[in-house]
């Protein structure tokens, strides 16, 4: 069993015993446990299920590479599925559970799919689709819905109870990771005068150097950090930060860093992640480097750990993860593991070294003198046990297993295949790698370094990262790594290091090397994912040779570690199958954040009300009093309408229209957009962006205008009024304002820039209101000041004046039918005129109106609604609008894409007015169907639906529409389908005008 | 996330602040154009590994246009000119010469 050791301990402080429960059960800790830790020192050894095949699994490892120890923290608004126990520092109250399991963790039903494995090989969701649909139905999905989902998702009616932010930080130097190399770096850099950040995922400085001992400078090597540390903190122009992952590196020197302030310490005030949005000159990525496993059978049976991992477990928490640990390794490192745990009195049966050495290397003379017995030249045939190890039994290396030579009895199996630098930040933003043949690892290629806006490389790996693997190695590549990011010359020596010398390690990739298929199926590779050996070399036997395809195929490294552990050897095991060297296969991509980050750290402070901001018009509070249902236009909200107790929306909206068109009504039009053209050149700019001649248009008149992309399509509508000479007014649309005003300034400044125009967009400086229908006028006369008579204001004319005092400016355009006048004022003086209009208005019955009566009254009259009769592939032609394409004009945007052949086509659909037969409403969208079929099968179509409402004017359904030959059949039915496919509705194609064709209304 | 330098305002400024506008020197054509010459002005774009000559627009910024010589494979910024320019600066092509003896753009090299 595993248990907490009576003495020792680096990180734990044995007098704060924090209590915390796994699976329900309350369990005891010490301060600075990582759960993880703390779970071993409880004995609970089996941490969690397997994904696929729900397979027992324990702790693997001791840090962020860990594939196997994921729990869900947490319970309600604070539950977050697929924590690592070995990165969750230990608080009291903390609250886990196991995943992947049902009923329980120790009985799992699902863990009959190990016996399915069979059947469950690499591809089996890609080969099942190709299979009939009824076994997929019926054999597969109920065995795989099972083991579907890793870790359970958060309830989704809570909300994260938390709080996040962003921070923004420019600095000359980055450095990630605080274990020895980076600190040395960051020390150096640091003495150059030059703004230095350093960044360390843990919650702790110097990484492994302190479990792994060595000598610096004649100090021990904690001591020698410790130095490191207190000279950093000395220097202000030096940021430490722990807790704080480097998560991404990303073009031109930015960076992405991952504080979690308050994870080990929920009660603390403030945000609980922050994000940090780095802006370096030079990024150093110390990295470090990750143990890999060893494959071989039963390699993920709980208690087989990494070597590196079970000295860090006895050393920093003081665990003893079982009486009798038996090393199995390629390479000299995994001896420390067998001397540690020697010298806190643990047993260590066997080491079992795949090499076979001519002499005993330092590290192998220890442990000999230590009285361990070392198999040379072996391997582990199998571990016995499942859901704990029960021990190992041992067989020659070079043969192909089932030949056992002994069976040793043992509680955990330290692992080692060697390490591989971590090489992915440095890869993040195209740094290029090699194969290192003798330490059997990807480094980084410092001649192919991620490049910056100077052309110059901007990462430089440090250490470890750079596959530097002794003490004295690192501390070395550490101060050239200062070089390399500084431009500074070295002015002192590296520290110097007393390590021992290390015999060179042996790849080893399969264990035994020539493993029977039976082992092969029961050596595992990918750990979260369930990926085996057998399955890597099957995807190869299926022509996944490529390495981006065979992980996709087998899911290698596709979990939420990403292959942290699994990699390496993967690859190693494809290019294998594939009779490849390494190198050739490559690797797959390494991709941003370094380790899984919290939605809410992405999010930061942009949500709920802050996240995007809303526009609010001057006469919004009043509408939002007074019932308004609200709907977003743009970043502004509309009503649709403005509802009186006790009524239905489509009540509301009918009383809207019709109250309109028989007495008064008011529209809060501010949201519309108002652009200022100015200029000795403005008319001949305008007349280059709208279809028609605006050059013409007299000052005190108003004329609708269309606007086409250069590709003839129609993008914006909008009635234009000339203020003087040399000043126009643009109305957009509401949406439009933003992007019309950039598409003016585009042309301006990129295109016609010696032309004398300038705009600027007033949208926000002026409220719009628009009083319309029979009373329109009496309301304006009876609010006295400005002559607003038939014959001092005409149709399509605009002035300025003032009404009870205001300063206004009079707009007689109608988008309704109606006598209308658009008033426009400062946005300050809207809501006083808005309040006197609805007082005044009282005794002519005056009531305001939303958005969905606008768009039925525009659609009785039969005018075009930009997003609804366009959808950025029609053209004014095709909307019956050539009165409004001018013929005069030599060029304007769109005219030379008009000429093309597929613009100038007979039979582009072409908008009618629709009334179905019955008097219903057609389904929006819907589309008309024809004879026949298509090339793929599908019913021909003749039309679509573009806008349709019920009518209260006319008391039915009414609609336009797209109909191919649409204006030459009027009168003729056509068919449309409603949105249940089947159902059929027919529709009378008619003139899209539908109310007051001849326009008296609006002109009286 | 790359960083240009706006050459209106002086800000180095970050992506985030940054509108691309696709590529720069393209020849408006228009009325009287054959069908090749308005296909090509509306569709036909260069796509180069490495130099690259481009639009951006300062959007959250001082709203000015301008262009910038980039390599899309290094990310390399040969520098940024105004967008009233017909043809890249003359540092900039040297720049670019550097890098890339011979390297051509449509009319220019
Ligand atoms: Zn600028």
């Amino acid at each position: 069993m595993s248990t907490r050791l009576a003495t020792g301990g680096r990180l734990i402080d044995r007098s704060k015993q924090q209590s915390f429960t796994f699976n329900g059960k309350r369990l005891t800790g010490c301060a600075g446990d990582t759960l993880a830790s703390a779970l071993l020192a409880n004995d609970q050894m089996l941490m969690g299920r397997s994904f696929k095949y729900h397979r027992p699994r324990g702790v693997v490892a001791s840090g962020a590479e860990e594939p196997n120890a994921l729990v869900g923290l947490g319970t309600g608004a604070r539950f977050e599925p697929n924590q690592r126990a070995t990165t969750t520092e230990l608080f009291d109250g903390l609250s886990a559970t196991s995943q992947n399991h049902w009923p329980s963790l120790e009985f799992d039903v699902g863990a009959v799919n190990t016996k399915l494995a069979r059947f469950l090989p690499a591809g089996f969701y890609y080969k099942t689709f190709m299979w009939p649909r009824s076994f997929w139905k019926h054999v597969y999905e109920p065995v795989i819905r099972q083991s579907a989902g890793l870790g359970k998702a958060p309830d989704a009616e809570t909300r994260d109870a938390d709080t996040y932010e962003h921070f923004y930080a420019y600095v000359d130097h980055l450095v990630i990771g605080g274990g020895i190399a980076g600190l040395e770096t960051a020390k150096r850099l640091g003495e150059t005068g030059a703004r230095v950040l350093l960044v360390e995922q843990t919650a702790h400085w110097g990484g492994r150097a302190p479990v792994d001992g060595g000598e610096v400078e004649g100090q021990p090597v904690t001591e020698y950090i410790a130095g490191l540390l207190a000279a950093l903190n000395a220097m202000e122009n030096v940021t430490l930060r722990s807790r704080t992952m480097g998560a991404g590196i990303y073009d031109h020197g930015y960076a992405l860093a991952y504080e979690r302030l308050s994870d080990h310490a929920p009660t603390t005030q403030g945000p609980r992640h922050r994000l940090w949005r780095i802006r370096a000159g030079q990024i150093v990525t110390a990295t470090g480097a990750i143990e890999r496993p060893l494959s071989f059978a039963g390699n993920d049976i709980p208690g087989v750990m990494l070597a590196s991992a079970v000295r860090d477990y006895v050393e920093n928490w003081a665990i003893s993860p079982g009486d009798r640990t038996v090393i199995v390794t390629n390479n000299d490192d995994a001896y420390r593991t067998a001397l540690v745990l020697k010298s806190h009195g643990l047993d260590v049966p066997a080491i079992i070294d795949a090499r076979v050495l001519p002499t005993d290397s330092a590290l192998m003379a220890e442990a000999r003198a230590k009285g361990i017995a070392i198999h040379q030249g072996h391997a582990i045939d199998h571990v016995m046990g499942t859901k704990r190890v029960r021990g190992v039994a041992i067989c020659s290396h070079a043969g192909e297993g089932g030949a056992v030579i002994e069976e040793i009895p043992c509680e955990c199996v330290a692992m080692s295949g060697g390490w591989s630098p971590v090489v992915h930040l440095w890869s993040h933003c195209g740094g290029k790698l090699n194969w290192d043949q003798a330490n059997a690892m990807f480094r980084p290629d410092l001649t192919r370094a991620p490049t910056g806006d100077k052309g110059q490389a901007f990462v430089t790996p440090a250490g470890a990262a750079n596959g530097a693997m002794t003490l004295g190695d690192v501390l070395e590549d550490a101060v050239a790594a200062a070089e390399r990011a500084s431009g500074d010359t070295r002015t002192s020596d590296a520290p110097k290091a007393v390590v021992a010398v290390e015999a060179p390690l042996a790849p080893v990739w399969m264990m035994p090397q020539g493993a029977s298929i039976k082992h092969r199926m029961k050596a595992w590779l990918d750990y979260q994912n369930d990926v085996k050996v057998s399955d890597v070399q099957l995807a190869a036997r299926e022509g996944f040779e490529s390495v981006e395809h065979a992980k996709r195929y087998t899911t290698l490294g596709m979990a939420t570690d990403q292959g942290k552990l699994s990699n390496i050897n993967g690859l190693a095991i494809l290019s294998g199958a594939l009779g490849a060297e390494i190198p050739q296969v490559g690797t797959t991509t390494f991709r941003p954040p370094y380790t899984p980050i919290s939605m809410g750290a992405i999010a930061g402070e942009a949500r709920a009300e802050i996240f995007q901001p809303i526009r609010k018009t001057p006469i919004h509070d009043w509408l939002d009093k007074n019932g308004a249902e609200w709907e977003p236009v743009g970043h502004w909200r509309r009503p649709y309408c403005i509802k009186q107790a006790g009524e239905t929306t489509e009540q509301a909206v009918h009383r809207e229209v019709k109250n309109t068109r028989e007495n008064l009504g008011l529209l809060d039009a501010s949201t519309l957009g108002k652009l200022i053209v100015k200029g000795k050149d403005a008319g001949k700019f305008l007349d280059m962006l709208y279809t028609n001649m605006m050059s013409t248009l007299k000052p005190g008149r108003c004329r609708y205008g269309l606007m086409c992309n250069e590709n003839g399509f129609l993008m914006d509508d909008g009635v234009v009024a000339r203020i003087d000479e040399d000043t126009f007014l643009c109305h957009t649309t509401s949406g439009g304002a933003d992007h019309i005003h950039a598409h003016m300034e585009d042309w301006l400044q990129c295109e016609w820039w010696d032309w004398d125009v300038y705009v600027a967009n007033v949208t926000e400086q002026y409220g719009q209101i628009a009083v319309v229908g029979p009373n329109a006028r009496k309301v304006l006369e009876a609010i006295g000041g400005m002559d607003v008579s038939k014959e001092a204001l005409t149709f399509m004319g605009w002035a300025d004046g003032e009404l009870a005092g205001i300063p206004v400016r009079v707009y007689r355009i109608s988008f309704s039918g109606e006598l209308s006048y658009e008033i426009a004022v400062k946005a300050s003086y809207a809501r006083e005129l808005w309040d006197l209009l609805m007082s005044v208005g009282k005794q002519f019955n005056v009531m305001p109106y939303g958005t969905e009566a606008l768009h039925i009254m525009r659609a009785e009259k039969g005018f075009i609604m930009i997003g609804d009769e366009t959808d950025g592939t029609v053209i004014p032609q095709d909307l019956n609008l050539h009165w409004a394409i001018s013929k005069k004009k030599e060029d304007f945007m769109g005219k030379r894409a008009h000429e093309r052949a597929d613009m100038a086509r007979e039979d582009r659909w072409k908008l009618v007015g629709l009334e179905t037969v019955d008097g219903s409403v057609l389904p929006d969208g819907a589309y008309a169907v024809g004879e026949g079929t298509n090339a793929n099968g599908q019913r021909n179509v003749i039309g679509r639906v573009t806008s349709t409402y019920h009518s209260p004017t006319l008391g039915r359904g009414i609609a336009m529409g797209l109909v191919l030959h649409g204006p030459d059949r009027m009168g003729e039915v056509i068919r449309f389908a409603k949105t249940d496919g089947t159902t059929m509705i027919d529709a009378k194609i008619v003139d899209p005008v539908f109310y007051d064709k001849d326009g008296e209304m609006q002109n009286v | 996330m790359l960083t240009l330098h706006c050459p209106n305002c002086g800000i180095q400024a970050d992506e985030t602040e940054l509108a691309p506008g696709g590529e720069a020197h393209l020849k408006r054509y228009g009325p009287g154009s054959s069908d090749d010459e308005f296909h090509s002005y509306l569709f036909t774009r260069e796509n180069p590994r490495g130099p690259h000559f481009e639009r951006w627009r300062h959007a959250a910024g001082c709203g000015k246009w301008f262009l910038a010589a980039r390599d899309t494979v290094t990310l390399e910024v040969y520098g940024t000119y105004p967008a009233q320019t017909l043809e890249p600066p003359q540092d900039i092509k040297d720049a670019i010469t550097a890098k890339h003896p011979g390297w051509q753009w449509r009319e220019f090299s």
